[in-house]
């Protein structure tokens, strides 16, 4: 029996207490707010380093929003972090339902496939620029092996993202196999015998009984991927610079242009608070979602 | 009492060794004016900011001789260029750098640097005697590193250090091959470039910068030779005149022609990586790129590269020009230290280490035009010559504003599209109509 005469906990503390939470609060209001709130007072500048301040309210808004360069890197942001998020996950879930299997080496082989997790994003971009080269590169090697015409790879504005996503897919795939590979330990043998019985294919048992139990793993690989895609830079800054032209030039590229190459400190933190909204609203996307994948995995048993 | 009294053998030669070694290392040596008080300042320290480059590893190099001559302590760091042009615009315009001495490339960062007052007058160090090299005048810099020097109100704002001009490479293998001979206008570029491509054998005419912002020197060196700058020094927008048009077709062609794929894609290193293997005929970029070529674990094309003076253009020969000069801090409380380190990164026996070892071309004539400095030099004869004859034609490759960065973005975004196809009048009408606020604004 809860004791119904224990006074209902105030949320306000004892003036004695508060000493305590300050050291907290301090740290927050120096690392979080603070910048927040001074970036968004510094969008309302119209401030260039070196010359002086002028208060302008909205303009740089209103210039963001007339600004097709800004209009175009927001859609390379959404069409390469597109691109990183569904082929590491289709291809982290293809190489998970492998390494679920029992085959020999198979311990030694999921070590080798997680390697690139592990390595640089600078050094891989080097290598992998290095590989990309139109002349010199051993991709175009070996496509002239197999009779195929030498490709620009990322120095070809049209082929730029995919190839950049190709750099991304090869470093990040294995994550989503991991993540699936542990959904996969956690389901139950049980429906599969049932199934069985019931002369399920193996095309069926994966659509109908592990694809289903294995969702909420799926959501949380595409939310890590969707963050870590949305926020990438040191590949697509060390192997184009968002260029050719400005072919790979993401949100974040442009910002570090923007805030660190023409020091245009207002108009840039405008573009930091328009892509703080985006990623909030995103991010309130992926969670209902999330929310929903949960609910129809345990929706039998509510 | 015996043994203190007598010289024995190691006794003698340690004194020897001490003798010999302080004559190697002692107070001015005549390399260094002799009017000037080096030892003043000795004791302080001074901080050193650097761009990462052949110059400042020249300078890294030989700090020794430095603090040895003045007995000023130095602490120097080299960033990486862009990284360095952030870290001081960002201290300097924060009132506080931590460095006394800064780098700068007068291309990007001269207009810059004067708008924000960031660097001292050391007008009146040049003229004292006690702290600057007779040797230095005004004419000595030449009229370039001069201009790049001082403001629009005569102040010096720092000292030229190493120049840089935009010289036509060309492989005299490949030319030999075809019997064609260097050319000698714009139309002869195109004409030779076109002639030297073979794409079944990977052989390709020509190579420059594709890549957005390291493309535009290119263009403006052939807009130099049309006959125009890309701003007029009023502030006047000219890089859509018809010059600039004919230049930007130029571009165009040789670029879309007779380079090899993916030349958009490429700054000064693919482009210099894809000359040294052999396969391409001509390249136009700095001068202060050629060392390598030279370097047989390097290059395939030791020996039989040619350096030529940017041919003539349609209207005029031009050599297009840029260059980094050194300069003291607004806020450093050792000014006068600092400016003798400026002094001595531009003297004679530093200037002539630079242009010997290939590292950089100084500004200055007195290096250029010694006789026994020139001996000295490792690049072949024919590099020199570029050199020199690219001082007579000299021109700024940049317009002096403060948004450089801007200005070679918005129109290095035009020539890579025109790589692409895109049509040079509509493309740099377009990229000026982006640009002339910004420029407005800048200066506004």
């Amino acid at each position: 029996m809860i004791s119904t005469d224990r006074a209902v906990p105030s949320y306000r503390l004892a003036p004695n207490y508060r000493p305590f939470v300050m050291p907290a609060l301090i740290v927050v209001c120096a690392v979080i707010i603070f910048p927040w709130a001074f970036t968004v007072w510094m969008s309302a500048n119209d401030w260039t380093l070196g010359q002086a301040r002028t208060f302008v309210g909205a303009e740089n808004y209103i210039n963001l929003a007339l600004d097709a360069r800004f209009w175009e890197s927001l859609w390379h942001t959404i069409y390469y972090t597109a691109l990183a998020v569904i082929l590491p996950l289709f291809l982290g879930t293809i190489a998970a339902l492998i390494f679920d299997e029992q085959f020999p080496l198979r311990g030694f082989l999921r070590g080798v496939f997680v390697m690139p997790m592990m390595a640089t994003p600078v050094a891989i971009a080097l290598v992998w620029t290095m590989m990309f080269h139109p002349q010199l590169g051993i991709l175009n090697y070996f496509l002239s092996l197999v009779g195929i015409e030498a490709q620009g790879w990322i120095y070809d504005q049209a082929t730029v993202i995919p190839s950049l996503v190709i750099v991304e897919v090869w470093q990040w795939t294995p994550l989503v196999m991991l993540i699936v590979l542990g959904g996969l330990a956690a389901v139950p043998r049980e429906p599969y015998e049932s199934a069985e019985i019931d002369g399920a294919n193996g095309w069926q048992k994966f659509r109908y009984l592990t694809l289903p139990m294995i969702g909420p793993f799926l959501m949380i690989a595409v939310i890590i991927r969707t963050i870590d895609a949305l926020k990438s830079f040191d590949i697509i800054y060390a192997m184009t610079q968002g260029g050719p032209g400005t072919a790979s030039e993401t949100i974040n590229i442009y910002l570090y242009n923007v805030a660190f190459s023409y020091y245009n400190i207002g108009y840039a933190s405008a573009m930091a608070i328009i892509f703080f909204i985006l990623i909030v609203i995103l991010s309130f996307v992926l969670l209902i979602v999330r929310q929903c994948t949960v609910w129809s995995q345990a929706g039998d048993g509510k | 009492m015996n043994s203190r009294s007598k010289l024995s053998r190691r006794d003698f030669l340690a004194a020897t060794a001490a003798l010999g070694g302080s004559a190697l290392l002692g107070a001015p040596r005549p390399s260094f004016a002799a009017e000037v008080d080096w030892k003043r300042y000795a004791g302080t320290t001074i901080e050193v900011n650097l761009i990462k480059s052949p110059r400042s590893e020249w300078i890294l190099k030989n700090l020794a001789e430095f603090e040895t001559l003045t007995g000023i302590k130095v602490n120097a760091e080299a960033t990486p260029e862009q990284q360095q042009r952030q870290k001081t615009t960002i201290e300097l315009s924060s009132g506080k750098p931590s460095f006394d001495v800064v780098h700068l490339s007068y291309h990007v960062q001269k207009r810059q640097f004067e708008r924000g007052d960031w660097l001292a007058d050391i007008s009146g160090f040049f003229k004292d005697p006690a702290l600057t090299d007779p040797s230095f005048s005004a004419a000595d810099f030449g009229q370039a590193g001069w201009m790049f020097a001082t403001d629009a109100k005569g102040r010096l704002l720092s000292l030229p250090f190493s120049v840089d001009y935009f010289i036509l490479y060309w492989n005299k293998d490949l030319f030999e091959k075809k019997g064609l001979r260097y050319p000698q206008s714009f139309d002869e570029i195109v004409n030779c470039a076109e002639a030297l491509t073979d794409k079944s054998s990977g052989t390709y005419g020509f190579v420059a910068r594709g890549l957005k912002n390291a493309n535009v020197p290119v263009w403006t060196a052939l807009m130099l030779g049309c006959g125009t700058p890309s701003v007029s020094p009023d502030g006047k927008i000219l890089a859509d005149s018809d010059e600039a048009i004919l230049a930007a077709k130029y571009y165009q062609r040789l670029m879309s022609k007779s380079a090899p794929p993916g030349v958009s894609g490429f700054n000064w290193a693919e482009a210099q990586s894809a000359f040294l293997q052999g396969k391409i005929g001509m390249w136009i970029d700095g001068l202060g790129f050629a060392p390598p070529i030279e370097d047989p674990t390097r290059s395939r094309v030791v020996g039989r590269t040619g350096y030529g003076v940017m041919p003539k253009g349609p209207k005029e020969q031009a050599a297009a020009t840029t260059g980094d000069g050194i300069g003291v801090t607004r806020q450093s409380t050792k000014k006068e230290a600092s400016y003798l380190f400026c002094e001595w990164v531009v003297s004679k026996k530093m200037g002539a280490g630079l242009l010997q070892t290939g590292s950089g071309v100084p500004f200055r004539s007195v290096v250029i035009a010694d006789p026994e400095v020139r001996k000295g030099v490792k690049m072949p004869a024919e590099w020199l010559d570029a050199v020199l004859g690219s001082a007579k034609v000299s021109k700024l490759s940049l317009p002096v504003i403060v948004p450089v960065t801007e200005f070679r973005d918005i129109y290095g975004v035009a020539l890579t599209n025109m790589i692409g196809g895109a049509d040079p009048a509509t493309e740099l009408k377009k990229a000026t109509a982006q640009f002339a606020p910004v420029l407005a604004k800048s200066e506004g």
